[in-house]
């Protein structure tokens, strides 16, 4: 017997059933299972906002990320300039393909379209949602979407059209399903810079991930 | 790691004296108790929530194979090899031949609380594998050469004045005397540990069934790094950590930060599901998980099921007045406060933790506190109900409990005895009203006075009518 079939022994033993009944289950279990996985049901959710984009935008600001908007996704390279000048930040990044094609130059900013390397200082992402509940962005990876550009650089800018911010994570999930059929390698929810409290349980921002994270919301 | 809970109340006295420790401990009473306290309202019901999140667990625990087998199918589909553990010591075997197979010479791990159940650290370095921890916390830890004290803040116990000597020693660079700069310092130390390894290891907070995924919260961005990096991930977690749906994981994360740190939720999510696709810039090219058992399924259908549906959270310890005052490492195992007084015993024998069931006042705010409802003072009492079955108990708290029970079954006999106590207590208070010795209850005289008596029983004063 290899270990696998051990610990389902000792399951079934621990539980008083047989490896028959177990498993197989009757009929009434079985369409039990099915249904619970095929219609997921939610579990109590957090009261509805009014305006999803401002309710986002406050808890984003909680969590310590920037938020700039713009009405045309053409300025985002101006707005993302007078960040970067402001806070006396490196010009030059990488970011998603997707992007690539924004006035990135006439801003006078250096942003290849490329994964990012360790040495890179700036990471331009789009992302695939937002969540309004917790101010956070969801971020599926892809050859299109790597998921280094909002991890290795010290400031992850992520470009969000704001019609793609959703209520709840549940509203997530269900824009996922809709959209693709199965979660990609990498599902990754993003609620500000990185930190820890590790010392002394003080919040320090920038631990191994951006130290800082501006949201530009932007038509796209 | 080496189970030491035998030497339990000898660690409480050397913890209650240790002053650093003590200025460490308070601060986690005011982060963390104060945190959690100011954000748990945000959810819109909080009871509600609590007994979805608690049915959640059940659901999975009462049918654990099946939720086990479709996440290993799901998981598979998708190009992970699912690996099966007994004990700690079979996942450092696998671990270390995972290793071997792949050719990894060093590994990046981040946060994982079964593997220090397993002790694999040193295990991988016995195979030849280079470990770095990435979680500030466990990387101190590491540097340092201890164990964790807590399972979400496991260097709680050291203040900063010691992590800035251990770095300037460690680290041969001038001595850091802020926290914003002993952090950039371990980053930059530590980036190219994740650049380099050719192996990550994670643990998992939640398994997902219907997607066959890992589920990871983290902070600090190392377990995103070592899950996206390295060549091969390695994430190793119990087997109860199966959650049915992407919905039912969404209802435990928005428990589970509120009650370990005071977040809303964590700074990052990571769903991991299969390896990356050949288009794919980044992501490992083999995922492997490990499910370890390690006594886990023999609590299944006995009356400490319940203890399995902890989320690991550390709200019991945190709000703990036994783990305020003692800290983690007293307990002498991975897992400290009301959940590993519950857990050390049934994982590692209750012979070899026989005060942990103990070291409980029994005042009932795990209970109030834990985001799935465990019962915890209720498993206590349980543990404690095996122990005098099995007589377990000293001789000396054998002979206490049955005279109390006998006298309890005689009321008559009882009222006397307690009249004559009573007195007896008030005469030996004396002036200042307080008793500085008592019989058998060193443990409470030793650190403070026993208040004396009024004098008469409650049942003396209920008759004069002194309630009126």
């Amino acid at each position: 017997m290899n270990a696998r079939d051990k610990i389902l022994s000792k399951i079934r033993n621990s539980q008083a059933r047989t490896a028959a009944g177990s498993v197989a289950g009757t009929v009434a279990q079985t369409e039990m299972r099915d249904s619970y996985l095929a219609l997921h049901p939610r579990g109590p959710l957090p009261p509805p906002l009014d305006n999803l984009v401002a309710g986002f935008k406050e808890r984003a600001i909680k969590l310590s990320s920037d938020v700039m908007e713009a009405s045309d996704s053409k300025d985002v390279p101006i707005l993302l300039a007078r960040y970067l000048s402001e806070r006396k930040l490196p010009v030059s990044g990488v970011c998603w393909p997707s992007l690539a094609g924004l006035p990135w130059s006439t801003a006078g900013l250096d942003i290849q379209s490329r994964p990012a390397k360790n040495q890179d200082l700036v990471g331009v992402t789009g992302a695939f949602c937002a969540i309004a509940e917790t101010g956070t962005l969801m971020m599926l990876s892809g050859p299109e979407t790597p998921a280094t550009t909002s991890l290795l650089p010290e400031t992850h800018v992520a470009v969000l059209d704001p019609r793609r911010i959703v209520a709840t994570m549940e509203d997530a999930w269900n824009l996922m399903r809709k959209e693709y059929k199965q979660p990609p390698r990498a599902v990754n929810f993003i609620s500000g810079p990185s930190r820890t409290a590790d010392i002394e349980q003080t919040v320090t921002l920038g631990a191994h991930g951006p130290y800082r994270v501006l949201l530009i919301l932007a038509p796209l | 790691m080496q189970n030491t809970s035998i030497n339990f109340k000898r660690q409480v006295t050397i913890k209650l004296a240790d002053v650093k420790l003590q200025g460490a401990l308070s601060r986690l009473q005011t982060r963390f108790v104060e945190g959690r306290a100011a954000v748990i309202g945000e959810i819109n019901d909080l009871q509600e929530t609590r007994t979805a999140a608690a049915a959640i667990r059940d659901r999975v625990l009462n049918d654990l194979e099946y939720w086990l087998l479709h996440f290993e199918q799901q998981a598979i589909a998708r190009g992970a090899i699912v690996h099966w553990a007994e004990t700690g010591a079979d996942v450092n075997r696998i671990v270390a031949e995972i290793a071997a197979r792949h050719g990894v010479r060093t590994a990046a791990k981040s946060k994982s609380m079964v593997s220090e159940e397993c002790g694999l650290n040193d295990a991988l370095e016995l195979a030849g594998v280079e470990v770095m921890e990435t979680d500030l916390g466990e990387y101190i830890l590491q540097l340092a050469h201890e164990a964790p004290s807590h399972i979400v803040a496991p260097v709680v116990h050291k203040n900063m004045e010691e992590i800035a000597d251990l770095f300037a020693e460690k680290h041969q660079l001038p001595r850091k005397t802020d926290i914003a700069e002993l952090c950039r310092e371990a980053r930059e130390v530590l980036r190219p540990a994740f650049l380099n390894a050719d192996m990550g290891i994670s643990g998992g907070n939640f398994l997902l069934a219907e997607t066959g995924s890992v589920l990871i919260v983290t902070n600090e961005g190392n377990g995103r790094l070592v899950t996206t990096l390295p060549r091969v991930h390695v994430a190793i977690t119990g087997i109860e950590k199966v959650v049915p749906t992407l919905e039912d994981v969404t209802t435990l994360l928005r428990l589970l930060p509120r009650s370990a740190t005071g977040q809303s939720i964590t700074n990052y999510v990571s769903v991991l599901t299969g390896n990356k696709d050949s288009a794919d810039h980044d992501g490992p090219e083999h995922f492997h998980i490990i499910l370890l058992d390690n006594g886990r399924s023999s609590l299944l259908g006995s009356e400490m099921q319940e203890m399995l549906r902890c989320i690991r959270c550390g709200a019991c310890m945190n709000h703990c007045p036994v783990y305020q005052n003692i800290g983690g490492h007293a307990y002498g195992w991975v897992y400290p406060g009301p959940m590993g007084s519950i857990l050390t015993p049934l994982l590692g024998g209750l012979e070899n933790a026989p005060d942990l069931p103990n070291a409980s006042t029994l005042c009932g705010a795990c209970a109030v506190v834990c985001p799935v409802k465990i019962p915890l003072p209720d498993l206590l009492r349980k543990l404690r109900e095996k122990q005098m079955e099995r007589g377990m108990k000293s001789r000396q708290e054998t002979f206490m409990l049955k005279a109390w029970a006998w006298l309890a079954l005689h009321p008559a006999i009882y009222a006397i005895a307690t009249k004559i106590g009573v007195r007896l207590m008030r005469i030996l208070g004396g002036k200042e009203k307080l008793l500085h010795h008592l019989p058998g209850a060193r443990g409470w005289t030793d650190g403070r006075d026993f208040p004396a008596p009024a004098g008469m029983t409650f049942r003396e004063l209920y008759k004069r009518g002194v309630h009126k």
